[in-house]
């Protein structure tokens, strides 16, 4: 398969975590959209890594560098969602809610 | 030999222990330090003088101050014949105000808190290192340190009962008035600077021809500089155009008024005209102007003398008068005698104010001449003390002021001849006879108002009034005789204005040598420019109108003060030029409009600027902060927006 059509289903994913991100209120869904978001970016490295090394005009282990990168993403995306789900449920224990437009205090 | 420096270290040493440890002390011993330092500084001296001032003076370098490419202050200190008067004048008639001081500052009733008795003795101690400074300064720079310092102390010491308006009032005059004569004083050092590249006395003197050459000889030379620098000695020594501070300091304790406004801190403008003699010299202009400035002060604070019944502005004008003396001397050229009158003025007018102190002190506070009298048989000493003084300030033979004020009259009379301007010296002399016969009137006058005739104090219970300088004893008006502290400073003072006119015996043929020996242990500073003056041959003629004028002056005012006992010779308007009343119609009035005109812009041009940035600051922050609404949605829409315009900038260019 052409490495376009991953790149747009990758297009395609990040533009929907980015409209979650925007549009909901479940802090739990806007954090899945953020993961959305992280793997839509993983399937774009993946994506273009192997096209390199298909192309083969580039040296394999720096075509390789972006399969590896997608691991860092991966742990980085882990760390996030254990801080993240902690406060979510710090945020339920004081609120009882995790509408994140409840949580308004900080305005003019 | 002690260093000479130990003469201002004392007294400061004085300011410095009595300033911080001195409200903590028993009252007399705060005053018995202070006085103690005085009397070592004046022992130091003594001990140089009496070691022998040479002809040469002794000079000691402390320290050097400032030095910038070839501008060098030295601090360094001169002690010659004419410094070494000086500062026996200082710290000798210094340490016996002080002494007095301890018995009259005792009854301070302004002394709430119990810390002023000590504050008064810092103040005068830091007075007598300033003025020691100023005589002492082998510099115009440093002089005028001490000439500033001198001036501080004035300050503090005339606004001593600052809860007093009139005190407060005064002491701000003082100090503002003086400030113009610093101005003058100030812009003649710089331009001695600019022409001879020093300060120092020595260097300057030395390249007097050279003043008036180049850019400052194009600006009026000598004759420039020595009107500023008479203007700085106008505003110290208390002259027309600037004397109007000098009559308001007696609001002041009287022993600040004998000690700063009479003996010592108002001749420094005399004693500074000394000291640039050969600046004086070299501008004949100047000393016209100065004699005909010494002249007409003399008189109109002679005769403004006669106007007044508060016994210590009395001899505030009678001091303005006799500085007026002073200047005409130096404008004669007779800078010793100049100074001899300084040194008999500072014996028999520190006598007067002291003795007004005594009795304003017996009296519970009245310092109104009119309800005095009588006072000779309850205060034998002040009587006797403020008599011969009076003779001597009188002018009557033999006492000290009849010597001094002849000399000057007839060296006025001499400088005509030697200058060839006959008509203006001689009238300049006429006056000097006049205000001579006006002194001698308004000091019988006083004395007899005071101290002879019936007594006027028992009428009065309700004296002592905001004028008060003491306000002890008001129920009770039974004059007594001051305590011993205060008496023994005015007999040895009272010794001197009997005795020390004969240092200076008239040049008369057949008079020894050591008669007049006031003149010839100055003459060598004087020696190298006008050897003639010294030598000038006293007037036999002028000095029996003299004799006749004291004495004569003094009876018909004692008579006179008998006579109209419950009045002043004349209302004031008569006679005082009223230079007060017309500063404040123009200068002062001026000054109010520009700084009404510079409030207006303050508050509206000024204030406007910072008050409009200030607003506007606010308005926009009031407007941004409306865009902080706490839905994370927007601040993720926000950062959305950004992210996606950073992205279209990079795919664009």
């Amino acid at each position: 398969m052409p490495t376009h059509y991953y790149l747009a289903i990758s297009a395609a994913l990040f533009t929907i975590g980015v409209m979650g991100v925007l549009l909901r209120r479940n802090a739990i869904v806007i954090f899945m959209c953020i993961e959305l978001m992280l793997n839509a970016a993983n399937l774009a490295f993946v994506a273009t890594a192997r096209h390199f090394a298909l192309a083969g005009n580039i040296d394999p282990a720096r075509a390789m560098s972006g399969q590896v990168f997608v691991f860092f993403v991966m742990t980085v995306a882990a760390a996030e969602v254990a801080v993240g789900l902690a406060i979510i449920v710090a945020l339920f224990r004081n609120r009882s809610s995790i509408d994140v437009d409840d949580v308004n205090l900080l305005k003019y | 030999m002690l260093p000479l420096w130990l003469i201002i270290a004392l007294p400061l040493l004085g300011f410095v222990v009595t300033g911080l440890f001195g409200a903590k002390m028993p009252k007399p011993a705060a005053g018995a330090i202070a006085s103690l330092m005085v009397g070592a500084a004046f022992v130091v001296a003594l001990l140089h003088v009496l070691g022998g001032v040479p002809e040469k003076a002794i000079s000691e370098s402390v320290y050097t101050w400032i030095q910038i490419g070839n501008f060098k202050v030295d601090v360094s200190l001169l002690l010659d014949r004419l410094s070494a008067v000086m500062i026996l004048i200082v710290t000798g008639i210094g340490f016996l105000i002080h002494v007095y001081s301890i018995g009259y500052m005792a009854h301070d009733h302004n002394d709430l808190e119990g810390t002023r008795y000590a504050r008064f003795f810092s103040y005068l101690n830091l007075f007598i290192a300033f003025m020691a400074l100023l005589v002492l300064a082998d510099n115009y720079l440093l002089m005028f340190v001490g000439w500033e310092g001198v001036g501080l102390c004035s300050y503090f010491l005339i606004g001593f009962w600052f809860e007093r308006e009139d005190a407060a009032e005064a002491s701000k005059k003082a100090f503002i008035v003086n400030r113009i004569g610093d101005f003058g004083f100030l812009l003649g050092m710089l331009l001695i600077f600019l022409a001879v590249g020093s300060l120092n006395y020595q260097e300057v003197f030395a390249k007097v021809g050279e003043l008036d050459s180049g850019t400052v000889g194009a600006l009026g030379g000598a004759t420039l500089i020595t009107l500023l620098l008479a203007l700085g000695a106008a505003g110290k020594s208390a002259q027309i155009p600037l004397y109007t501070w000098l009559p308001d300091a007696m609001a002041g304790p009287t022993p600040v008024s004998a000690l700063i406004h009479a003996a010592t801190m108002v001749t420094a403008g005399v004693y500074m005209c000394a000291r640039s003699s050969v600046l004086f010299e070299a501008a004949p202009t100047t000393k016209l102007i100065l004699c005909g400035i010494g002249a007409a002060t003399a008189l109109f604070a002679g005769l403004t003398a006669l106007a007044h019944t508060d016994i210590k502005k009395v001899l505030a004008y009678s001091t303005v008068s006799q500085l007026g003396f002073m200047f005409m001397a130096v404008g004669a050229g007779a800078y010793i005698v100049a100074i001899f009158h300084v040194f008999t003025h500072a014996f028999f007018k520190a006598c007067l104010f002291l003795g007004a102190g005594s009795v304003i002190h017996a009296l519970g506070g009245e310092q109104d001449m009119r309800k005095m009298g009588g006072l000779a048989a309850r205060m034998k000493t002040t009587n006797l003390t403020f008599m011969l003084s009076g003779l001597a300030l009188a002018g009557a033979i033999p006492f000290a002021g009849f010597f001094s004020k002849d000399e000057i009259i007839g060296s006025v009379f001499a400088a005509g001849q030697a200058a060839g301007t006959n008509g203006i010296y001689a009238i300049f002399g006429s006056i000097g006879l006049l205000t001579a016969l006006i002194t001698a009137i308004y000091t019988g006058r006083q004395y007899s108002q005071v101290f002879l005739g019936e007594s006027r104090w028992n009428a009065t219970q309700h004296h002592g009034t905001e004028a008060s300088d003491d306000k002890h004893a008001h129920h009770s008006v039974e004059p007594h005789e001051s305590p011993a502290v205060m008496t023994i400073p005015l007999i040895i003072l009272a010794v001197g204005a009997v005795f020390a006119g004969f240092l200076g015996f008239p040049n008369l043929p057949g008079v020894p040598e050591s008669l007049h020996g006031f003149a010839n242990f100055l003459a060598p500073v004087f020696a190298s420019e006008h050897g003639e003056h010294a030598e000038h041959k006293a007037n036999v003629v002028l000095l029996l109108i003299g004799a006749i004028i004291g004495w004569g002056g003094w009876i018909f005012g004692r008579g006179l003060g008998l006579k109209q006992a419950e009045s002043a010779f004349w209302p004031e308007s008569m006679s005082a030029l009223s230079l007060d009343k017309v500063y404040n119609n123009t200068i002062v009035k001026l000054g109010y409009a520009l700084a009404m005109a510079v409030r207006w812009i303050d508050e509206n041009i000024v204030d406007g600027i910072v008050n409009g940035v200030g607003i506007l600051v606010g308005q926009s922050a009031a407007s941004l902060r409306l865009t902080q609404t706490s839905f994370v949605r927007n601040y993720a829409l926000a950062m959305a927006v950004g992210g996606a315009m950073i992205l279209a900038y990079f795919l664009t260019s």
